[in-house]
């Protein structure tokens, strides 16, 4: 059984079939690539596997699990981070505190014993600090690490976002398009990450990119998808030369 | 400019970060705790309420700033914990027990309108809670057999380990130790994975899902707290008055409390102190105004919530991080100068947000 085994997903909006009858395999430990032109429904699927949305038909299964109807709040905890296409952080609130909330799912104090913070409650926030300082060091937030989201530019916010994933210390990160809107070093360095993420920290990675170079480069399979439905799936070469890939470009440009 | 080097982690969860910040709210708390020996019954009492407002700043606060859920209703709460307390006293529960009561029962008020609210946002969770708010008064108003209904409802006096509390300076001390510990317990809460939950729903509901934030559970639970510790501020607001009847707490009670809330800086607890000051010495401001300006318009009805409103409106068009925000800039002007320009404080662009998912 695979790691990320998603069967027939399915949602429409009003008469838009969004996503339609999508069925893909992720295994552990793999870099996987979803491609497709504009309105294609790659965004869609990500809310669905996420739990943002719930399917209209099909499964979503993870590690052995179903979260097909799992709402998002469920869903985190089992280890399954993901970052959003156009950003969404915790604007009034500085890093450390963005990174920290990603912590959530690893807390282990009530509220009652935070209303006294209590020795424990301290302890434990002592804990989640060491582990946002790895992320820190590990995507070189340091600099930042006291501003308000609302004071960064564009390409820190994309590294926030994808620090904010990782302190859930994830086993599946979901990617929304890491290095739309980056410039060339940027987006360098993201791929870089991406690596390391994956290959260091042991994180299976799902994610949607238009940058066919960071694709090529990180992703071992690719999964080409337009108006909903799978037009292709193989290595990044094949998925590039399809028939199919190359006509949903062409007709969506 | 001070540049502080930190060489452990405690020092961003301490409450006080450096020695500075021990010397003046320490000081501050000594003068708290001198002034009943420095000023007269009049301003006491004015003093006390001020606390009071506080308290219930404290409450709305965690909701408002922190966890972005409006509330037009707090009244309610403020008015729940009177009559609790009220109540249990007339019935021969031992002063701190009684407020205890007043906090849990408030609180778990809260929770079902939080509960009810859920899926309300913005304008609908405003009206909501407005609406539970006359709710509460109505009933108020007639339930004549507990409440006493217009007739009112004596708040009987209370006593703290054996000495009747029946001086101005008695209810000063207990409302100032009130105070402290709501303070620190909010703060507390605000330094923990509760507090960050709050915020993260504050500015992201669907980031904060994503990394695992049950939103109903943290709202009601935002709701439960706030009400409780407005319930709280009801309790003392009882001794305050005397005599409780449903026309004490109105909607212009509520609007007054948001008033505080977003006067003294959205998102600080710094901000409800200064917010308290402002609304408790508001009035006094107002008759002084009063005074001067010509009887057509000084008598007219609805003066006071007209200023409050206009008050609100203009505050949020161009501070809208309050007395506390304003306090920031000009102490960064010193800190900078001649270096301060004007677009230091201008906000980033704000980048496209989700809004499909909304
Ligand atoms: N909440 C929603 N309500 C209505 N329609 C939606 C909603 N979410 C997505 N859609 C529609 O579903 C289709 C797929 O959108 P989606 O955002 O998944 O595309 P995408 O592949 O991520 O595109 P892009 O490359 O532009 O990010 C589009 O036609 C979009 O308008
Ligand atoms: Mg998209």
């Amino acid at each position: 059984m695979s790691y990320l085994a998603v069967e027939d997903l399915s949602i429409s909006f009003g008469g838009i079939r969004a996503v339609d009858d999508v069925s893909f395999d992720v295994e552990e430990g793999e870099v996987f690539a979803i491609i497709g032109p504009n309105g294609a429904g790659k965004t869609t699927l990500f809310n669905l596997v996420s739990g943002i949305y719930s399917p209209d038909g099909g499964s979503v299964r993870f590690a052995g699990r179903d979260i097909t109807s799992l709402p998002a709040h469920r869903i985190a905890p089992l280890g399954l981070a993901r970052t959003f296409q156009n950003i969404e952080l915790f604007e009034h609130a500085t890093v450390l505190q963005n990174l920290l909330i990603g912590r959530h799912v690893h807390r282990r104090s009530t509220a009652l014993s935070h209303l006294l913070f209590l020795p424990a409650v301290r302890r434990e926030e002592l804990e989640h600090r060491r582990r946002v300082e790895d992320v820190i060091d590990l995507l070189e937030l340091a600099h930042y690490r006291e501003q308000r989201i609302a004071n960064l530019p564009y390409g820190v916010r994309k590294v926030v976002e994808v620090g904010r994933a990782l302190c859930l210390e994830p086993k599946l990160l979901l990617l929304d398009e890491p290095t739309s809107g980056l410039n060339p070093e940027e987006s360098e360095d993201m791929g870089f990450w991406i690596e390391d993420i994956n290959r260091d920290l042991g994180v299976t990675v799902v994610m949607v990119a238009h940058d066919m170079g960071l694709v090529s480069r990180v992703a071992g399979r690719v999964l080409a998808l337009n108006e909903g439905r799978v037009i292709a799936e193989g290595s990044a070469a094949e998925v590039q030369k399809n028939p199919a890939v190359v006509d949903a470009y062409l007709g969506a440009d | 400019m001070r540049f502080l080097f930190k060489t452990h982690y405690n020092q961003d969860i301490d409450h006080l970060k450096h020695g500075g910040d021990r010397f003046w709210y320490g000081l501050l708390l000594v003068l708290a705790a001198a002034a009943p020996a420095a000023l007269g019954t009049f301003y006491l009492g004015e003093l006390n309420l001020v606390m009071i407002y506080a308290i219930a700043g404290v409450g709305l606060m965690l909701l408002v700033g922190y966890t972005g859920q409006v509330s037009l209703g707090h009244a309610a709460f403020l008015a729940i914990g009177a009559y609790t307390h009220s109540l249990l006293l007339g019935a021969g529960l031992p002063f701190l027990l009684s407020i205890v009561a007043a906090v849990l029962v408030s609180a778990l008020v809260g929770a079902g309108v939080g509960w009810i609210a859920l899926r309300m946002t913005g304008i609908y969770l405003a009206i909501a809670t407005l609406a539970f708010a006359m709710l509460t008064e109505q009933t108020i108003s007639r339930a004549e057999w507990l409440t006493g209904g217009f007739r009112g409802l004596a708040v009987p006096q209370a006593s703290l380990f054996g000495m009747p509390l029946t001086q101005g300076w008695q209810h000063y001390y207990v409302t100032l130790t009130l105070l402290v510990v709501t303070l620190l317990a909010a703060l507390n809460i605000l330094r923990s994975s509760t507090g960050r939950a709050m915020v993260a729903i504050r500015d992201s509901e669907i980031s904060a899902e994503s990394v695992g934030i049950n939103l109903a559970v943290y709202k009601t639970f935002a709701f439960a707290l706030s009400a409780g510790i407005t319930g709280l501020a009801g309790a003392l607001f009882a001794h305050r008055l005397g005599y409780l009847s449903p026309d004490a707490f109105t909607f212009l009670i509520s609007l007054q409390l948001l008033l505080m809330v977003v006067v003294g800086g959205v998102g600080s607890m710094r901000g409800v102190i200064y917010g308290a000051l402002f609304i408790g010495f508001l009035p006094q401001l107002l008759a002084i105004a009063r005074d001067t300006l010509p009887p057509q318009i000084a008598q007219a009805p609805g003066l006071e919530p007209g200023i409050f409103g206009l008050i609100l409106v203009l505050v949020i068009l161009f501070e809208p991080q309050g007395i506390f925000g304003r306090w920031l800039k000009i102490k960064s002007y010193f800190q900078l100068f001649p270096l301060y320009r004007r677009a230091t404080h201008r906000r980033q662009k704000t980048y496209l947000r989700t809004e499909r998912l909304r």
